[in-house]
């Protein structure tokens, strides 16, 4: 019986289906036909209508390019801004011959090949029917010469645009950065609607950090246009947003004080305002022109730039990476007191050397015949080794490892620029994680003085000091001030996470810093001078390459590349202190005799010699 | 002696007959496919500014379609049975975790980064939301009871919420037609549809309050397109004449202005009919209209033939679906349906929608090339 039904059901459901389908099919038949009505409609009924309106005077829809937000420093001087220039541009689809208009302007204005190249380029990755430049910034020369002829060239026009222009060229180049001709990886991140119509895009530094604010909103106009594609007039439009201005914290002058003090060396200065954590001093030497970038930097410059041994592409105070030297001392003899490792008072002797117990391997002082017995004070004015790697065992590692951490050691700083480094602050557990080996303590020891696998960024440098200077409240750096007004002094940060430190501690390594400069016996005495208030700051040597055990390091006997980097950390006041200081000078040799003085030049110049306040 | 000759003479097609057999491929439905993944090819040159690079990537994602079709063509239809509610109730999962992840992102969210690469479940979700509801409804008599109606309207509504609340409305639609057309399939009263037909038309205000802002905005520009012509209705508005200046015989391959001058937008994506109606005028629409219409009607011969119910009732709704993404697509772009976001079928630049129809078709021949072995 149930087995009938089945069979039955079964029947009964196939006949069901097959009615479906062909229910299923007249339903599509009809439907499609509707699609065909309509299609009818527009395109016979409708079609002179809509030719009319798409080509006899149809409505064009042209972006309206925005202008780019100027980039003002923290007293309003401009640091990066748009100026006007002419442009020779041509639209392809208008030219009949464009390889034969090509070659005439070639020979008319003796434009580079290369130029043509780019051209050619960048045509492919145009839309049709869009000016295309092929030489940006004509001279006058070149301007008139092409006006003469210009009926003998359809398609061909002089176009008036805005180029953005740097003008203190490579003093600020690294921070300011530079726009540049939007490249085809760039065409697929970039949102295309908000992009329409313009063609430079930030690659660096602030520029690219800041691309979003200075870029604007993109207008548009409706235009009617003829036939021809020409406008008649235009109908509607919705106009341009401009980018926001930007105003940097940074101090231009300051700024060039710092990069024409490094003069003829390889090095960074940074410098950082400590009431709000902006950064007053960003300098990278050697910098470059950025100004040939934006209209198209050629070949060979560019690879003459690129194969410098000097670097000047790279931006030495975000992405160099140091090791820290002496400057590290002030922080590990805060970790001795903090830990209560030592106190100030604790004394130890320095033969001029320091061995492990059972080894036999010398770690030398700086000094060949010692420091004798030195205190807390002591060891930092003159900067005694053996004393700090004597605390660095006491210390161990691991806390060494967690105290430098908070002040930012080989932690990005967090400024607003892309592409910092990180850096190294080197642990037991980094140690057996990348290498797979095990620490040592002799690692500890020259950890304690800076040198070994830590490597740190003159930012962040300047980062630790600022947060020593501020009683250990800690500073993030930052280069753009968020409100929009030159006379903007209300400090930009509110929150500053609070290390924690006890206030007798953190005085008595600035009074030992301050004795640095201002004792008889400091490394950095000669910058103390003629001043009315007291600086606070610690030289550092760091070693970049290892001398032999009884070998003595002269200075004159080696290749300048492996000479000792200078470095020097200061801050001032030091009873209210106001400036931070960082200076690297890469193969400078002595951080007091090299680095300290720029440091106390810039310092000078922010502070007046004779500070009131 | 006399067959020998037979073979002979027939070697080289029964050759390749006897492979796409082998592969079970069904021929004449390869065939559409194949010329309609071609067509595309052309028209996309011409929609995206004649950039072969965009050609290359769709070539990549068309190619690696067609092998997942004949992958799929391989598995017993009774496989897809068997694991119909697992691979619902993953594609479900899979939803959830998009949109609780889409939670802690911005705005809309429809991927999941699998690292490699990026996945969508709501495409998985349009074949196995009709592949439950054949799966439910297969295991009663039909036609189906209110009871089995009831449930299978739930299987259908939870995918649909989910993706709709995404927001996208245009592969929530899909999905909701997709299990509709099974219900149909399944002998669902004419009454009963003109009642829920009725009943929506009354829930329309209900709808309306839970639209998006921009979703209310396209229901108004369809309703009205010229009183925002730079905005919401600046789609349609070029689309028309993009269209209508097309003419009878259109403007010639890459003859499109309206495209080229920047006029129309997505001109390779959703609004890439327009540009098709421009260049080949309304003879090159009806033919590809006839083009559809021919895989359309492959297929339901297909699901004609077919004993079992399962696979009668999936193959008739995936045919049904195909035609559902060329209505609404086409219909959008000449203005006769609001703009819901949904490309043309194997022609639209893009890969995830491509390779989710071509493994409706891979499961299709899977139903058609391995009937015989099914019990009946």
């Amino acid at each position: 019986m149930s087995r009938i039904y089945t069979v039955k059901n079964k029947l009964v459901e196939s006949r069901l289906f097959l009615h479906r389908i062909i229910a299923a099919f007249i339903v599509i038949l009809l439907l499609s036909s509707g699609l065909i009505v309509r299609l009818v409609y527009l395109q016979i009924v409708g079609h002179e209508h809509y030719t009319t309106l798409a080509k006899d005077n149809s409505i064009k829809i042209e972006p309206l390019v925005p202008t780019r937000g100027i980039i003002y420093d923290r007293h309003g001087k401009v640091l990066a801004d748009n100026t006007q220039s002419f442009s020779l541009e041509l639209i392809p689809e208008q030219i009949i011959d464009l390889d034969d208009t090509l070659l005439r302007l070639q020979k008319l204005l003796d434009i580079s090949d290369e130029k043509i190249d780019q051209f050619q380029k960048q045509r492919k990755r145009q839309k049709r029917f869009v000016s295309t430049p092929l030489l940006i910034s004509m001279n006058d020369e070149e301007i008139a010469k092409f006006a003469v002829v210009r009926p003998y060239f359809p398609g061909v026009d002089i176009q008036a645009r805005l180029v953005r222009h740097y003008p203190y060229t490579e003093l600020a180049s690294h921070v300011i950065g530079y726009v540049g001709r939007i490249n085809e990886a760039e065409m697929k991140t970039l949102p295309i609607a908000e992009y329409r119509g313009s063609s430079h895009v930030g690659k660096i530094g602030i520029e690219n950090s800041y691309e979003s604010e200075l870029h604007g909103k993109t207008g548009y106009a409706e235009i009617e246009t003829n036939v021809q594609g020409r406008a008649i007039n235009a109908v509607n439009s919705v106009p341009p947003v401009p980018g926001e201005n930007l105003y940097l914290t940074l101090d231009i002058d300051l700024q060039k004080t710092a990069y024409d003090a490094l003069d003829t060396f390889n090095g960074a200065v940074v410098a950082i305002d400590i009431k709000t954590g902006g950064v007053l001093v960003f300098a990278s030497r050697p910098g470059f022109d950025p100004n040939p970038f934006v209209v198209g930097i050629s070949n060979d410059a560019y690879q003459a730039l690129q194969s410098s041994d000097n670097q000047p592409l790279f931006n030495r105070a975000l992405r160099g990476l140091y090791p820290p030297g002496s400057t590290l001392k002030p922080f590990i003899a805060l970790a001795g007191l903090e830990y209560n490792a030592i106190n100030a008072e604790h004394k130890t002797f320095c033969p001029g050397y320091y061995q492990l117990p059972n080894v036999s391997h010398r770690y030398r002082d700086w000094k060949r015949g010692g420091h004798g017995s030195v205190n807390m004070t002591d060891a930092i004015t003159q900067s005694c080794d053996v004393y700090f790697y004597s605390l660095a065992l006491t210390l161990g590692i691991d806390r060494m490892h967690d105290f430098l951490q908070d002040f930012g050691f080989g932690e990005k700083s967090g400024i607003d620029l892309s592409g910092e480094k990180q850096g190294l602050m080197p642990s037991r557990e980094w140690k057996r994680n990348r290498r797979n080996q095990a620490w040592y303590p002799g690692e500890t020891l020259i950890t304690g003085i800076g040198q070994g696998f830590l490597q740190i960024t003159p930012i962040q440098l300047a980062r630790a000091t600022a947060t020593l200077a501020n009683k250990g409240k800690v500073i993030t750096p930052f280069l753009v001030k968020k409100s929009a007004s030159p006379d903007s002094t209300a400090p930009d940060i509110a929150t500053q996470e609070d290390l924690g430190f006890k206030p007798e501690n953190i005085n008595s390594i600035i009074s030992a810093m301050v004795n640095v400069i201002h004792d008889p016996h400091g490394t950095a005495k000669s910058i103390g001078k003629d001043i009315n208030y007291q600086i606070a700051g610690k030289t550092g040597t760091a070693q970049v390459f290892n001398i032999k055990q009884d070998a003595k390091y002269n200075e004159n006997d080696i290749d300048f590349k492996l000479r000792d980097h200078a470095l020097f950390i200061s801050f001032a006041p030091a009873d209210d202190p106001k400036i931070a200081v960082a200076v690297i000078i890469e193969n400078g040799g002595h951080g007091g005799s090299v680095a300290a003085p720029i440091a106390g030049k810039v310092i000078k110049q922010f502070l007046g010699t004779n500070n009131e306040n | 002696m006399k067959t020998e000759t037979r073979s002979e003479q027939f070697h080289p097609p029964s050759v390749l007959g006897n492979i796409l057999r082998k592969l079970h491929i069904d021929i004449p439905l390869f065939i559409g496919l194949l010329l309609i993944s071609l067509l595309s090819f052309i028209i996309l040159y011409s929609a995206g500014s004649q950039d072969m690079d965009v050609l290359m990537r769709q070539a990549a994602r068309v190619g690696l379609a067609f092998l997942l079709m004949t992958i799929l063509a391989h598995v017993n239809p009774y496989q897809f049975k068997r694991y119909s509610a697992l691979l619902f109730g993953l594609g479900l999962l899979l939803l959830v975790a998009v949109l609780v992840l889409g939670q802690f992102g911005k705005g809309a969210q429809r991927w999941l980064d699998l690292g490699v690469f990026r996945f969508q479940p709501s495409e998985m979700i349009k074949i196995t939301t009709p592949m439950m509801v054949a799966w439910y409804l297969a295991e009663h008599a039909l036609p189906p009871k209110p009871k089995q109606l009831l449930v299978a309207g739930i299987l259908i509504i939870i995918p649909t919420l989910l993706i709709a609340k995404q927001p996208d409305l245009g592969t929530a639609l899909l999905v909701a037609s997709s299990g509709a057309g099974v219900l149909f399939f399944a002998g669902l009263s004419w009454r009963f549809m003109f009642a829920i037909g009725a009943t929506l038309t009354g829930l329309t205000p209900i709808l309306w309050h839970f639209m998006r802002p921009y979703q209310r905005d396209r229901v108004l520009t369809f309703l009205n397109p010229e009183a925002d012509p730079l905005g919401r209705g600046y789609h349609i508005i070029q689309s028309k004449i993009a269209i209508g200046s097309g003419g009878i015989y259109g403007k010639g391959w890459l003859g499109s202005t309206q495209s080229e001058l920047d006029f129309l937008p997505e001109s390779s994506t959703d609004f890439i009919f327009a540009v098709f109606a421009e260049e080949f005028g309304l003879f090159g629409c009806v033919g590809l209209l006839a083009l559809y219409l021919l895989i359309i009607s492959r297929c339901l011969y297909i699901a004609s033939q077919v004993q079992d119910t399962y696979s009668r009732l999936l193959a008739g709704s995936l045919a049904f679906t195909f035609f559902v993404y060329v209505f609404v697509n086409i219909g959008m772009v000449i203005g006769v349906l609001p703009v819901v976001g949904v490309p043309l079928p194997l022609i639209s630049y893009g890969g995830t929608s491509i390779v989710t129809l071509l493994s409706g078709f891979g499961i299709l021949m899977s139903i058609h090339t391995h009937k015989k072995f099914l019990p009946h």
